[in-house]
Formats: C-alpha cells, structure tokens, sequence
C-alpha cells in the first residue's frame, strides 16, 4: 500500500492507463460496473428501458443547458424568450423540441420500466432498495417536469401551476402559509417562474444523478432479475461468474446500441413531423402567454399526469375540505413504494404465477390507461363516473395484492433461465 | 494518565458536539427558508383597489385585480336577484357558514352582497384555485361550450377546470369539487356603484 506511489507508473509497463489506476481506479470500476459486470442471458425487449431512459435523461441534460443559455426566467421575458428560441434562434426549434419531446419519451419508458418490474418481480426481495430508489426518482421527475411546464410561461403553464400548487392549501392548517411560501406572492408570479426555474435546472437535476447513480450501484450490488424471476447467482463457474450470465459490455452494450437507434428513430420520427403531438406533447392553450384572469376553458396537464389528476378529480370533497382527492392522489404514489411487501407470492415472474395475478396486472394496467383518458376529458359525462371505477381498480390492485398473491396458484419455476439460441 | 478510552465520556462529547451542529443547521437554514415568503414588493402590491361599477349595463361582469388575483364585478339583472333565495336546496352551504367573507356580507343572506344589485367575489374557484367562467343566462344549460350546466340553471359561475359550479352570489351546489362558496373579499360601495376592494369602509382610503 505504502508502496503505491512508486509502483505507479510503472506497472503494465509505464503506460498511461496505468499510472491513472495507480490513482484513481479507472479500470476497477469499469470492470466492475461494465465489462465484467454479469447480466442474465435471457433479458428480452422489456429490459430496454432502463438504457433507454437514461439516454433520454441525457437529452434533457444536454438539451436543457443549452435551453438554459437563450430563455430569460421572468414574468415578463420568459414567453418571449421561448418564442425566440423557437423563431430566431438558429436550430433554437430543434433543442426545444428535443427537450419537449424528451420530456414525454422519458415518461413513456419510465412507465415501460416500471411496468417490467411488476411483469417480472423485479421488486422484490433484495431488490425492494433498488425499487424504491426508482420510485423517488419517479416522483422527483414528476416534480421536475411540472417545473419544466411552467417556465414557458404559456396560459397552461399558469393554470396548471395554480391548481397544483393549490393542491397544498388543501391541507388542514398549514395549507395557506404553505402555499404562500410555494408561490413567494399571493398569486403564482414572477418569484414563483424564477425559484421553479432554479429547481428545473439545479437542484432536481442534481438530485436525479445522485438518485441515478443510488439506482445503477444497488442493481450492480444485487444484480439484475430476468424475465424468469430466478436468481443467476446460484450457478456459478470455476471462475465464480453466473452460468446464466454475460458480461454486461460487450453483449449488452451492443444489444442496446440497437435498441436505442431504434428508439431514437421513433423519437427523431416525433420532433421532426409531430412535435406537439396532437396537443399531447404541448398543449395549445400554452402558445398563449399567461393571463391570470383568463382560465383556459379546458384545463388538462400533459399526458403523463392525467392518471392522477382524474384519480383528484374524482373524489368530491366532503367535510368542507377537498382534501380528501388530494390524499388519494398522493396515496396512489405512495403506495408504490411498498410493492416489494405487498406481493407475497413464492415465485416473481408472471411466466410462473396463475392466473389471478396475469388478470389483475391486466385490469390495472387498462385502468391506468383509461385514468389517463379520463383526465384528458372535461369532467362532465361518463367520465367522473369512469374515473371512480378505475381509481377504486387502481387501489384495488396494490391494497388487495397480499391476498390474491397468496391464493394464486403457481407454476413450478426452473433451476436455469429458460433461453432460446 | 490512563490509555484506557472513556467511552461514555466520548459518545456524551459526540452527541453534544452533533447536537450543537444540528442547532446551527437550524439556524442557517431560516434565511433561506425565509427567502421563499411573499417579498417586501409583493407585499406592497397589495394595496385596496378601486372600481367604478356604474357602467356596467346589468347582466354585464367586470373582472379586476386586487393582490394579484382577479375579482368579479357582476352587475345582476333583477330576474337573477329576485330568485337568488329559490334553489337554496340545490347548495351545499345556502347560509355561506363554512365560506369565507365579512360579516355584512353573511348577514345580507341570498345575495352575499352590499348592494343586491352588484356581486363582488373573488374569481378563483374555492378548489383548486381555476377562475371560473361566468354562466349568467338563466335556465340555459349549454351557454358554456361543451358543457351540460344541468335543468333549472338558475344564473351563475362555471369553473372548467374541474367542473365546480356557483350560483350567482357565489354560492357552490352540492357533490361540487369545490369545498366552499367563492369568497367574497373585504369592499365598500358608495350609492353611486364606487367600488372599493380590500377595505370595509371607504372613507378610511386615501382614495
């Protein structure tokens, strides 16, 4: 140890890999991290997400900062620095886009990725850190795309930052003083633009990559489920690597490479001939510039939210408080994190559970799905109506997990993973 | 002098030492927590506002900003103000007891208002904080686009966000998203319809 220094340098011959492993331990982490970190043969299609979610957070970090450099955080200026970016600004259009896009693609494979984590167990148990990991990062990414909303300032930006920074007052006592000092004004205004921006672009992005790195080092600590649900450890070789296994670089890297052309051929497919996507992607309300006395006459948030904010709409308020869809909204994140202890199944994949649980993944994935619709939609109709079945579903698929769990029936699980040459 | 470690006596000096640490987190923290109140300008900005109400022709709403947020001037057609006490039934809080507003105005019954003939309430919809359109027509069910208001539409506001819907003097009807009737702030109105937002009594104004 002591002798370190003078051995630096001079090992593998002097060269300049060397004398940084002497130092810093370059080729210990990519060893360990990358070229000799062993991943299940049998991954398919579903295990994409997570490499393709962290290409697009690289998008919106590359994006973002350049964003950064032409858009003016003020009431008063932050329409029409957006509009500049957009109009004036040499490819301005294509950045914007690319981060406006991002913003929804990083949705969509998140929803994917966590999706395959109920399809597949990968939630539980020694994964239940790692699980919970994903759904802070989940939630801070809901925050930091609320944020990323309201900074162009449009008419939806506005409205939507009133209803859901209104969300808090409905707390009992606290709510007022909460929200005033949310705001820093006794409407949403300048201060409240600016300290967003501050956490849009510094302290949620910050947060994200530690919470990421958090994420990649407890799966690289427990290694990663596959779509058997069995663990690979329990077969090892001579040389102590799962026999089910192969090194992560070069057989994943290069198995992603083809993933993410496939998803950036899509991705570029949207910026290019739809970037606003029909209104989902960005809603036409916020190419006006905010107005605080003219609510938008439909007042939606963007696609990846509309599950919940059906589940808040659906429950009236009684009591003489509204807080009651506010907690029900919260509570449908909440109760995420304690999946890993709400399955109590003997088996983790869905290849090798009966048929309670392949129906009730079903039922709550379509009602997820038409939660979204429902918060798409004018709360008038059938859809308050629809938004109550599928919010008492919602529940129902995590609150009663412990006992459909257990009675299913299972299928007997191999000692290998299952692959096909 | 002993080598012995005296453990008891360094896990005492550990804690203090974290605790009086944690008190100075404490501390720090206050400035910039405090960074986030509503500032010195934005305080200032709240200052009473005037309104000459007397041009609007009845059925007519004025919409105007007092501390940031917008408040309605609605002149009420006599048809609205002789039937304000009729769908009582249909309201979750007809006495406004769990709503918020001045005394004189939760004395003044049906109309929530100084004067019968004009409404003043502020235009953010008790729930979520959307600013409800206004719906004035009475016993006409489709005057806000896309929207059913319901048979026996007395007159009155629709918020779009989340469907609330008030009825002239504010007054929220019942299995609403929203908790309370709108709120009517602090006003004083002079004979001639002056209005003036955020004081009780106007001769108290510089204005």
């Amino acid at each position: 140890m002591a002798a370190a220094p003078e051995s630096a340098g001079s090992g593998k011959g002097g060269s300049f890999l060397g004398w940084i492993d002497a130092r810093f331990p370059l080729s210990k982490l990519w060893r360990e991290q990358v070229s000799e970190y062993y991943a299940p043969k049998n991954f398919n299609f579903w295990y994409l997400f997570g490499v393709l979610s962290l290409v697009v957070f690289a998008n919106q970090i590359i994006t973002g900062i350049f964003l950064t450099m032409s858009y003016k955080p003020s009431a008063a200026e932050a329409f029409s620095s957006v509009e500049y970016i957009m109009r004036d600004l040499d490819w301005g259009w294509l950045i914007r886009y690319m981060h406006s896009t991002g913003a929804s693609a990083f949705f969509i494979v998140i929803y994917l990725h966590m999706f395959r984590a109920l399809l597949y167990g990968s939630h539980r148990k020694p994964r239940e850190l790692l699980w919970i990991f994903g759904c802070v990062i989940y939630l801070m990414l809901m925050a930091e795309a609320f944020m990323g909303y309201v900074l162009p300032w449009g008419n939806m930006s506005f409205w939507g930052a009133q209803v859901i920074v209104s969300l808090f007052g409905s707390l009992p006592v606290i709510g007022g003083t909460l929200v005033e000092w949310i705001r820093g004004d006794y409407v949403i205004a300048d201060p409240t633009l600016n300290r967003f921006f501050a956490l849009h672009v510094a302290a949620l992005p910050l947060a994200l990559v530690f919470l990421v790195i958090a994420h990649l080092m407890a799966l690289h600590e427990v290694g990663s489920n596959n779509p058997d649900g069995i663990e690979i450890k329990k077969h090892k070789d001579a040389n102590g690597h799962p026999l089910d296994g192969i090194p992560f670089h070069p057989y994943y890297t290069v198995k992603d490479l083809v993933g993410v052309a496939g998803f950036l051929l899509i991705f570029c497919g949207v910026i290019f001939f739809a970037p606003t996507f029909g209104g989902l992607f960005l809603e036409a309300p916020n190419f006006e510039p905010a107005n605080p006395l003219q609510t938008p006459p439909e007042i939606s948030p963007v696609w990846y939210f509309t599950p919940f904010y059906a589940m808040l709409r659906a429950i009236p308020s009684f009591a003489g408080t509204q807080v009651w869809g506010v907690l029900v909204m919260g509570g449908a994140i909440v109760v995420l994190f304690f999946v890993p202890w709400l399955d109590r199944s003997p088996v983790r994949s869905i290849r090798y559970r009966g048929p309670i649980y392949k129906i009730a993944l079903a039922i709550f994935a379509v009602s997820f799905i038409i939660l979204g619709l429902c918060g798409m939609k004018p709360p008038a109709g059938i859809y308050p109506l629809l938004a109550r079945i599928c919010t008492g579903l919602y529940f129902a698929f995590f609150l009663l997990m412990p006992l459909y769990t257990k009675i299913d029936s299972v299928k007997p699980v191999p000692d290998r993973v299952t692959w096909h040459a | 002098m002993s080598d012995q470690v005296d453990y008891s006596r360094r896990r005492l000096l550990t804690a203090a030492t974290v605790g009086t640490g944690l008190v100075g987190v404490a501390f720090v923290a206050v400035p910039f927590l405090a960074s986030w109140e509503p500032s010195a300008r934005a305080k200032a900005l709240g200052a009473p506002v005037d309104v000459d109400a007397s041009k609007l022709e009845p059925g007519q709403m004025l919409k105007v900003v007092w501390r940031g947020q917008p408040v309605f001037v609605v002149r009420r057609t006599k048809a609205i103000t002789d039937h304000l006490a009729d769908h009582d039934a249909m309201l979750a809080d007809p006495q406004s007891d769990g709503s918020l507003q001045p005394a004189y105005i939760k004395s003044a019954g049906p109309a929530r208002a100084r004067n019968p003939e004009y409404w003043i309430g502020l235009a953010v919809c008790t729930h979520l904080g959307c600013s409800p359109l206004g719906a004035f027509e009475p016993n006409n069910s489709f005057q806000v686009a896309g929207t059913n208001l319901g048979e026996n539409w007395p007159g009155g506001f629709y918020c779009p966000c989340h469907g609330s819907k008030y009825d002239l003097s504010g007054r929220v009807f019942k299995s609403m998203p929203a908790p309370r009737n709108l709120t009517v702030p602090s006003y004083a109105i002079s004979a001639d319809a002056h209005v003036v937002i955020g004081v009780d009594d106007a001769s108290k104004t510089s204005a």
